[in-house]
């Protein structure tokens, strides 16, 4: 085969604000709970107070009597749903509880007033069965799962670790833990939803990742054609994956349009609702261990994970698979281990897998340049393999080396004394620290889009239409993709007008994976391709045609992975333990960067979602009663501007054909993969204290 | 949520009037705490009676040189009055910790004062507080207290503690530091009520955290005046940079000649059900040498009766010598910015 053709970048490339960021900024564009619809009716739903058990009885007569309340759905009344295949969407079937916090109800009323005050005095008596609610190894029965998200091998073994690690010179092992995280996007999952029984179709606003995906899992579980279910999603305020799967909130919202046919179900969640209904990030303990030369040429790399998962729904996180590209070993292995709990279902947070597994691996591997006596960046790049260490596969382009140096030079790391504990400014120990960073070029097929040319005869001006339904959860895609759109029509971008986020387009697959501008950019150029081969260079007015994304044949022979290492300057108050992050660069190696402005705020905010990983996010799961107790955003703390310092991302060209025609890598979540380590090995080198664990707190640095 | 009737009186002795015949009703201000506590359940009143415009919105000069603040003031107006931040720079430098922007702008100096307590288990109606509801038990006391008390809240026979909850204001900080008095009107007149003896230790009845009786109003704060508060500093450390509730925040005010403390105020926030004014630490201070280790051993006169709550769920231990350490380092800055 010979080398791809890629597109020649004139629009991508250059700096461009979002296209919808005045309609933002202005108030005008339509969030999901936000379109004026007549008649709304408000949900509010009863959700279960016991982790396990089962109901088993229901008095609702009080909440009816509530002034302005139209219904009231329990398991009693609901209508059946058609796939009862995945217990995460069986909502209101039957009585069994799997978590605290499941749907037992919900109420309907005029005002949200009246559907939260009806839902208050909803009577639920339960009988409660034993349960765990935390994880813990040694409580529990540890499973290996099939595979681990989203098809992954569960366990990988490359020669033999146990004998390296025997006879090496050097030794590292240790045990590393992050908490549980929630995704807490702005904008909390919404949905508006109409039924109309007439021909039976549903309508759904709703703020998600992928209104194509919504629209089949909702067909599947209501056993309807997909035809008959429209899914509008026009603006998403943020997701962090946790929009990317369908969840029970939507199934409610349509079980409870079916009671009030024609009339529009609003039901968007409270903070607290997102702690037990949306997903999360599972626990995870680390155990890692390397074994190195006195050089610190690593022989052995061995990262057994133990993480929860839900009796309700199993999600298997892939901790570990970060340890299976980054850094050359002969001898290796990966593992993951289950421990099933009576929680709410985990799924996708930002980076799942690579996020949780990079602070075990890149702490590890600080703590290997310690013991080896070895500059961090300098034991990086002594283990760079040639290729893939696992599959073999050469990297279609891998930048890693480059972007330590890089890195290094504009951080002014040359300067640095490897001492711990050496340097008090003010009251505040002072460290740096440096991390790697990967994250896998994904593109998954399934999008199609459709492009359309018109030229109005009146001014002549031409004018193009983009359409797919994808999503833009606030990235810019749906400017990106008009970028691409433009150089691969060979126009002006700014005659190229984009809509996504609807499903009356061609379907698009799920903003994740940091896969959507691979994925849907690929599918827009291949029908830009197609509407000049068919229609040529002087096209008619109404002119269009259809394209899809194509199967990346050079997945085959190539590895594919964006690259980038992280660097942090610590302080740590000496008497009160305080931690502040006054500095973090982040230099990525991550194909074309497709437009400078969106592509920055992306690699900015990943790192400061690390860095709130690092230093605050920490869901308290009591054991007792089997909830997140601090389920709010007062209590659960995220950084705020004042924990963001001075925090700059830049990257290095890199130019890779093979990935898809853009030549352009996922740059969604490899900012925050690596940054909750880079700020934990700053904070051992400022203070001599190793924190093996996220979030790092005032607790770990006092006496 | 409860629907609720809203009362706007002229006066406030109507306000006053209102609720201290309906058992019912309560006093609504800036709305900031007891609005989300409508929205959680954990507050069911029936009438709100709306006393924004009944109490004085001034910061007024006293005779004796103290200042006088209007029960509705806003945060942001007082830790923004100049006459504030020379006299009491603690204070100005508490509000400005507290909260966000756009609260401080809506929260008023009653309300401040009066906001409840953190607890997780207290906002939530799902779990047992008997502050909530007297005599259901306390969540907390086995459970996540990371913002719960160490200090004052005493055992009963039965060597259970009824409630250990912490009092989350800063503002209050500072004005027990400087022996603020807050006054009232209420049904049976008006009374001041030093701020030293406002706030109540749980012991077994959590469910009341000041004495404030049935009906009263709080219409003003009194700062007397207060040489050594104008050399003060207000220290708080939480769980991130700006926004979060304290884990512990001290209040000090120290004198210092010669080397030698000759006098100290001294409060802590984050750590007792109200404000927690650390007179110990204070006699200790008083005439010692100002070093490290007078500090040291101020926090830990003060700290001998502490009591910090091992738990599974996240205990609090590590409050012990963060006090400690919060204390000592606020002392040390103090003295030696004099310096
Ligand atoms: C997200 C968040 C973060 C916060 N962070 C902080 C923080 O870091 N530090 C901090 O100190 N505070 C913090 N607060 C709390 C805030 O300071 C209080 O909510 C505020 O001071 C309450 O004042 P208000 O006027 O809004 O009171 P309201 O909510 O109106 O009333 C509170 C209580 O006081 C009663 N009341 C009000 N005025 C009077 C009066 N004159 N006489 C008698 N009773 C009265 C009411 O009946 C009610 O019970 C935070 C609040 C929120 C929501
Ligand atoms: S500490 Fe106090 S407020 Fe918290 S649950 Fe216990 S009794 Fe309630």
């Amino acid at each position: 085969m010979s080398t791809p053709e890629m597109l020649t970048p004139r629009a991508m490339g250059t700096p461009r604000r979002r296209v919808e960021g005045p309609a933002k900024v202005t108030g005008t564009a339509r969030y999901a709970a936000e379109h004026p619809l007549d008649r709304p009716v408000h949900l509010h739903p009863v959700l279960a107070t016991i982790p396990r058990g089962r109901v088993t009885a229901i008095d609702t007569s009080a909440a009816e009597a509530v002034d302005g309340v139209v219904a009231v759905l329990t398991t009693r009344d609901a209508d059946a749903l058609a796939d009862t295949s995945d217990r995460e969407f069986t909502v209101l079937q039957d009585d069994e509880i799997g978590f605290r916090g499941q749907y037992v109800g919900a109420v309907l009323a005029d005002t949200p007033e009246a559907a939260r005050e009806g839902a208050d005095r909803v009577e639920v008596t339960y009988e409660q069965d034993d349960f765990r609610a935390v994880l813990d190894p040694d409580a529990g029965e540890l499973y290996a799962p099939d595979a681990v998200n989203p098809a992954f091998a569960t366990d990988s073994v490359i020669g033999d670790a146990d004998a390296a690690l025997g006879e090496a010179e050097v030794v590292v092992d240790a045990t590393y833990t992050t908490a549980t995280t929630h995704n807490n996007p702005l904008e909390p999952h919404s949905s508006i939803v109409v039924w109309e029984p007439d021909g039976g179709r549903f309508t759904i606003f709703d703020s998600t990742q992928g209104v194509s995906t919504t629209r089949s899992n909702v067909a599947t579980v209501f056993g309807m054609d997909e035809a008959d279910v429209d899914v509008i999603s026009p603006h998403v305020g943020g997701g962090f994956g946790s929009k990317g799967n369908l969840h029970a909130n939507v199934v409610l919202a349509c079980l409870a349009a079916r009671r009030v046919p024609g009339r529009p179900v609003k039901y968007p969640l409270t903070r607290q609702q997102m702690f037990s209904l949306v997903g999360y990030r599972t626990p995870t303990i680390q155990h890692v261990r390397l074994g190195a030369t006195r050089e610190g040429r690593l022989s052995a790399l061995v990262h057994d994970v133990v993480e929860q998962t839900s009796r309700t729904k199993e999600f298997a996180e892939q901790t570990a698979t970060y340890s299976r590209s980054v850094y050359a070993a002969p001898h290796r292995r990966t593992t993951h281990r289950l421990d099933m709990l009576d929680v709410p279902v985990p799924s996708w947070m930002r980076a799942p897998g690579e996020c949780p597994g990079s602070f075990a691996a890149e702490v590890a591997m600080d703590e290997l340049a310690v013991a080896c006596d070895v500059d961090p960046v300098e034991l990086r790049i002594r283990n760079e393999p040639d290729a893939d260490p696992e599959t073999g596969k050469p990297f279609s382009s891998r930048h890693l080396v480059e972007c330590l140096r890089r890195g290094a030079d504009r951080f002014g790391w040359s300067r640095r004394d490897p001492t711990p504990r050496a340097r008090l400014v003010d009251g505040w120990w002072s460290g740096t620290g440096v991390a790697a960073s990967a994250y896998p070029t994904n593109r998954s097929p399934g999008s199609g889009a459709t492009i359309r040319y018109h030229r109005p005869a009146a001014d002549g001006a031409e004018h193009w239409d983009v359409e797919i339904a994808a999503a833009d959860i606030g990235t810019g895609a749906r400017t990106v993709l008009g970028q691409i759109a433009a150089d691969a029509l060979g126009v002006d971008v700014d005659t190229v007008e984009v809509t996504v986020g609807d499903t009356a387009v061609p379907p698009a697959t799920v903003a994740g994976g940091s896969s959507g501008t691979a994925s849907w950019g690929s599918a827009v150029v291949d029908a830009a391709q197609r509407f000049r081969a068919k229609y040529g260079t002087d096209p008619s007015d109404g002119d269009e045609i259809e394209g899809a994304t194509p199967e990346n044949d050079w997945s085959e022979h190539y590895a594919m992975s964006a690259f980038g290492a992280q660097f942090a300057e610590v302080l740590v108050h000496a008497d009160t333990g305080e931690v502040r992050v006054p500095r973090m660069l982040g230099v990525f190696a991550a194909g074309r960067i497709l437009n400078p402005v969106t592509a920055r705020s992306q690699f900015i905010g990943g790192m400061t979602m690390g860095l709130s990983m690092a230093l605050h996010e920490d869901s308290v799961m009591d054991p007792r009663s089997g909830h997140v107790v601090n389920h709010d955003l007062a209590n659960y703390h995220i950084a705020s501007c004042a924990d963001v310092g001075d925090m700059d991302a830049e990257w290095i060209d890199e130019e890779d054909p093979y990935v898809n025609p853009m030549g352009s890598k996922g740059i969604g979540e490899i900012g925050i993969v690596g940054a909750a380590a880079v700020v934990a090995n700053a904070a051992y080198h400022a203070t001599g204290v190793r924190v093996r664990s996220a979030p790092m707190l005032v607790d770990h640095f006092l006496d | 949520m409860r629907p609720f009737t809203h009362l706007r009186p002229d006066t406030a002795g109507d306000a006053v009037a209102t609720v201290a015949a309906d058992p019912d009703a309560v006093f609504l201000a800036g709305g900031t705490n007891l609005v989300d506590h409508l929205k959680l359940g954990v507050a069911t009143p029936g009438t709100l009676v709306d006393v924004t415009g009944l109490t004085s919105t001034a910061v007024e000069d006293l005779p004796d040189g103290g200042l006088r603040v209007g029960a509705g003031v806003r945060n942001s107006d007082l830790a923004g009055d100049p006459r504030v931040r020379r006299a009491y720079p603690a204070l100005a430098a508490a509000l400005l910790a507290g909260a966000s922007g756009q609260l401080r702008n809506m929260a008023t100096t009653g309300g401040n004062l009066l906001q409840r307590t953190r607890c997780a288990y207290f906002q939530d109606v799902t779990t047992p507080c008997n502050k909530r509801v007297p005599g259901q038990g306390c969540a907390a006391r086995d459970g996540w207290t990371r913002y719960h008390a160490i200090l004052g809240a005493a055992q009963d026979s039965a060597g259970l503690q009824h409630c250990v909850a912490a009092h989350p204001s800063d503002m209050a900080v500072p004005m027990l530091a400087f022996d603020a008095v807050v006054r009232l009107t209420g049904p049976d007149g008006d009374r001041a009520v030093p701020i030293t003896e406002f706030y109540r230790l749980p012991g077994d009845d959590p469910s009341r955290d000041t004495v404030l009786r049935r009906g009263e109003l709080i219409t003003a704060v009194d700062l007397p005046p207060s040489p050594i508060a104008a050399r003060s500093t207000y220290r708080k450390v939480r769980d991130r940079a700006s926004y979060a509730f304290a884990l512990v925040s001290v209040a000090a005010a120290v004198a210092v000649e010669d080397g030698t403390v000759t006098d100290a105020r001294v409060a802590f926030g984050g750590v007792a059900h109200g404000p927690w004014r650390a007179t110990r630490a204070e006699d200790v201070l008083r005439g010692a040498p100002a070093t490290d280790d007078t500090y040291r051993a101020a926090a830990d006169a003060e700290l001998a009766d502490a009591a910090p709550l091992d738990t599974d769920v996240g205990g609090n231990a590590f409050k012990v010598p963060l006090l400690r350490g919060t204390l000592t380092s606020t002392l040390r800055t103090l003295v030696e910015g004099a310096a």
